[in-house]
């Protein structure tokens, strides 16, 4: 593996990169103690505000902090210019195919996708087969992966096109670093981040079904306070200004959804959901799920209700699908991608699996339906022992797995024990699209891996978080 | 507003009322233990203490005999009882973790900040000292949450409906003190008029934070039945039963008038209210003081069912 590209200093790392030249002469001249001071004044507001999440599995730990780190993350206007087009048109692409998917299928009858990659999925949706949803929108809010290996070079990880979490954070660390470091502010000129909320709002009273006559009524569907990121959606409705509900709060009666107020039932349009698909309804999936609304399947699929995102979306977020996107965004637009795929090795594919057998360990494998960093292998990183265990899995069930070459994220200058060091980042933009287009705030959310050569950023796995800034110009 | 969101506000202010009145007893049930036997008999206060916290039944079935040591764990630390003051503070902050959006930045934070602050007290002090500044926290966390909740929150149905709980929970609370003091406060005692009761009565006024309040009001030294008067049918007296009605009524009226309709809720409220007002001392003690007050109790319960089923449900 390639020394990694580091966003301050590039690859050989003897001259600052522009877009950082400022907080370079910055951290030159503040004291470390400052540093070291600032980071615990940001934990405890942290603390103090409640901005915590659950991981689950720990017993003891059931409000934890997301390790914060105080060195932002920078981009030029250029750079994120670029990822801005790029990520435009592959969430494009993604409404275009799930449509497609659960409507016509043409994308299948060319050959471009396998269908049994399609119907025999798990996150596959035969209750959406032949639905139409309001403006053709599936996916109203994309949390896409990103990684980048070099000053130009961008490559997308993950799509995340069902709930994806994590932009409180973008929020409330610019909001900290704000109050932090009011100097640092006066030196650059940073692209706003605040707007979201009024964005994600516009978008998503833009998706409401179309015979709604009146302003339509929205909602923020959570699982519950004990939902890991329950900080994140009651800071999200209250900055919507919407209701936060829960499934209890709902019921449908002749195929229309209402909640239940002080005044009686009100009418609802559009529910931004963060309840997985599997839970949404018990009279359609799971009929142990609490968490859901029975019913609700039924006023959807009647056109009563808008669900963001909707159902099915879950197929996109596969990993075998994901290795299709170039071929996806091809057969829609018409364009080449300006967003690259991590290459991708289908352990479904016998050659492919051959491959992946014989070269474990240079490889990160991950279950085609993981996520948050859980059942994947490093292949560098792990023990002898742990790729053969690895292996026996990988054999026991093939189809669940790809493979991919350890990619050397790229690394930014974080503030850990011995002082500043490079970390490996990633970047999760969020990426509205309602039926008046996509929109991006600039910027997103950056995960680093705290840990010295570690490239798992999740928050489950002890990552941290960074605000992220796009400089003007 | 959501039925699940007024309700949680509802119980995150009885709640902290609640918390606020168990320091309450607490402290005066230590200052009445503190006295000498010739000053307050040989009754057991803390027995007491327990009634007046409405938890006597399950608090016999944990332990045979209530002393300073079992009923202050009860009351104030303990897990198992539901209503304890921790119990009340988790509760709270669970409450206030669901309907954050909600709340103000300052009540959340005077919330959440108490119930960090709450795990320093471990599972209880370690000495009276440390007791008594334990306690004068709970009532200032109390006192900073409703002055936050007064000062920042919106005019508007949420803010109603936290009050209200407030005030169902306080006249609950004034209520049940007089349940279990009555028999000190009938007019006939005053031929005692010895050390013994005075102080007793000066306990429950301190138990409703009236001490001061009795001397401006009636310029006299403690008399039974002005205490009772005071808790019972004093506008003036914040936590009396008459100055609670008058609040309910008026934050019911404030929700009826802004959703445009009444109910049963306003109606029983108004009944209770008038009964209090035209209410006199004299004829109370004819009818009989402990009936009235029993009766104030099954009505004070059943509002706060019409409440429950009218908004909350």
């Amino acid at each position: 593996m390639a020394a990694a590209f580091d966003e301050m200093k590039g690859h050989d790392g003897d001259e600052v990169r522009p877009a950082y030249s400022e907080l370079a002469r910055w951290l030159k001249e503040v004291p470390a103690d400052v540093l070291d001071y600032r980071r615990r004044e940001a934990e405890l507001i942290f603390r103090r505000i409640g901005i915590t999440f659950a991981v689950y599995g720990e017993a003891d730990a059931t409000e934890r902090l997301i390790p914060f780190d105080v060195i932002p993350r920078i981009m030029s206007g250029s750079e994120w210019r670029l990822l801005e087009k790029g990520l435009t048109q592959r969430v494009t692409a993604l409404n275009m195919f799930i449509k497609d998917v659960y409507g016509a299928r043409e994308i299948l009858k060319a050959g471009v996708v396998p269908e049994d990659l399609v119907f025999r999925n798990p996150a596959f949706r035969p209750e959406m087969n032949g639905q139409r949803v309001p403006h053709d929108i599936y996916v109203h809010i994309a949390g896409i992966d990103i990684i980048r290996v070099d000053a130009e070079t961008f490559y997308v990880l993950e799509d995340n096109a069902r709930t994806p979490s994590g932009v409180s954070y973008m929020l409330e660390n610019r909001e900290i670093m704000m109050r932090l470091f009011p100097e640092l502010f006066s030196r650059h000129r940073i692209a706003p981040v605040e707007n979201y909320p009024d964005e994600l709002l516009r978008s998503l009273k833009s998706v409401a079904p179309l015979s709604t006559p009146r302003e339509p009524t929205v909602v923020l569907l959570t699982p519950g306070v004990f939902n890991s990121a329950y900080y994140e959606h009651s800071f999200l409705a209250d900055k919507l200004g919407v209701e936060l509900v829960e499934g209890r709060d709902l019921f449908v009666k002749d195929e229309i959804v209402y909640m239940r107020t002080t005044q009686g039932p009100q009418r609802v349009d559009v529910i931004y959901r963060r309840v997985d698909d599997d839970f949404i309804d018990p009279l359609t999936f799971r009929p142990d799920s609490i968490l859901g609304v029975p019913g609700l399947m039924s006023a959807y699929t009647a056109g009563n209700v808008t669900l963001a995102n909707a159902v099915g979306t879950g197929i996109a977020d596969d990993k075998a699908v994901y290795s299709f996107m170039p071929a996806i965004v091809k057969f829609y637009l018409g364009e080449e991608p300006l967003l690259k795929n991590v290459p991708t090795w289908r352990c479904r594919e016998e050659e492919h699996l051959k491959y992946v057998l014989d070269h474990l360990p240079e490889l990160v494998v991950k279950e085609v339906h993981g996520s948050g960093g859980y059942g994947m292998l490093i292949g560098p990183t792990a023990s002898k022992i742990a790729i053969e265990q690895f292996r026996a899995k990988l054999k026991a069930d093939p189809t669940n797995f790809i493979a991919q070459p350890t990619l050397a994220l790229s690394t930014s200058p974080t503030c850990v024990e011995e002082g500043v060091a490079p970390r490996h980042v990633d970047l999760r933009p969020f990426v509205l699209t309602g039926s008046n287009g996509v929109r991006i705030v600039p910027g997103g959310l950056t995960r680093v891996a705290m840990k010295k050569g570690s490239l798992v950023v999740n928050s489950s796995q002890g990552g941290g978080t960074k605000d992220t800034w796009v400089l003007d110009g | 507003m959501l039925s699940r969101t007024a309700d949680n506000l509802y119980w995150l202010s009885r709640y902290v009322e609640r918390a606020e009145y168990l320091a309450r007893i607490l402290d005066a049930t230590q200052r009445l233990s503190a006295l000498p036997l010739a000053y307050v008999g040989a009754s057991n206060e803390w027995e007491s203490a327990v009634l007046t916290a409405g938890c006597a039944n399950s608090f016999f079935k944990l332990y045979d005999e209530a002393n300073e040591e079992n009923v202050t764990d009860y009351l104030a630390f303990s897990t198992a009882n539901a209503s304890s003051i921790r119990s009340c503070f988790e509760a709270a902050r669970h409450n206030a973790r669901a309907v954050r959006t909600a709340l103000t930045m300052e009540m959340w934070d005077a919330i959440n900040g108490t119930w960090l602050e709450l795990k320093r007290y471990g599972n209880g002090p370690t000495s009276r000292e440390e007791m008594s500044r334990f306690l004068r926290w709970v009532q200032e966390s109390s006192l900073r949450y409703d002055g936050s909740a007064y000062r920042t929150m919106l005019r508007s149905d949420a803010y109603w409906f936290s009050r209200l709980g407030v005030y169902m929970e306080r006249a609950d609370n004034t209520a049940r003190i007089l349940d279990v003091k009555y028999h000190l406060l009938l007019p006939d005692n005053e031929r005692v008029g010895g050390p013994l009761d005075y102080f007793q009565w000066a306990a429950i006024l301190r138990s409703v934070s009236a001490l001061t309040a009795y001397h401006w009001v009636y310029r006299d030294s403690l008399k039974p039945w002005l205490v009772a008067d005071l808790l019972i049918l004093k506008d003036e007296l914040p936590r009396s039963l008459s100055s609670c009605y008058e609040a309910i009524v008026r934050n019911l009226d404030q929700i009826s008038g802004a959703y445009g309709r009444q109910g049963p809720a306003q109606r029983q409220a108004r009944g209770l209210r008038t009964r209090l007002q035209n209410s006199k001392m004299d004829g109370i003690f004819q009818r009989g003081l402990h009936e009235f007050i029993s009766e104030f109790i099954t009505e004070n319960n059943r509002l706060g069912g019409a409440i429950t089923e009218q908004f909350l449900i």
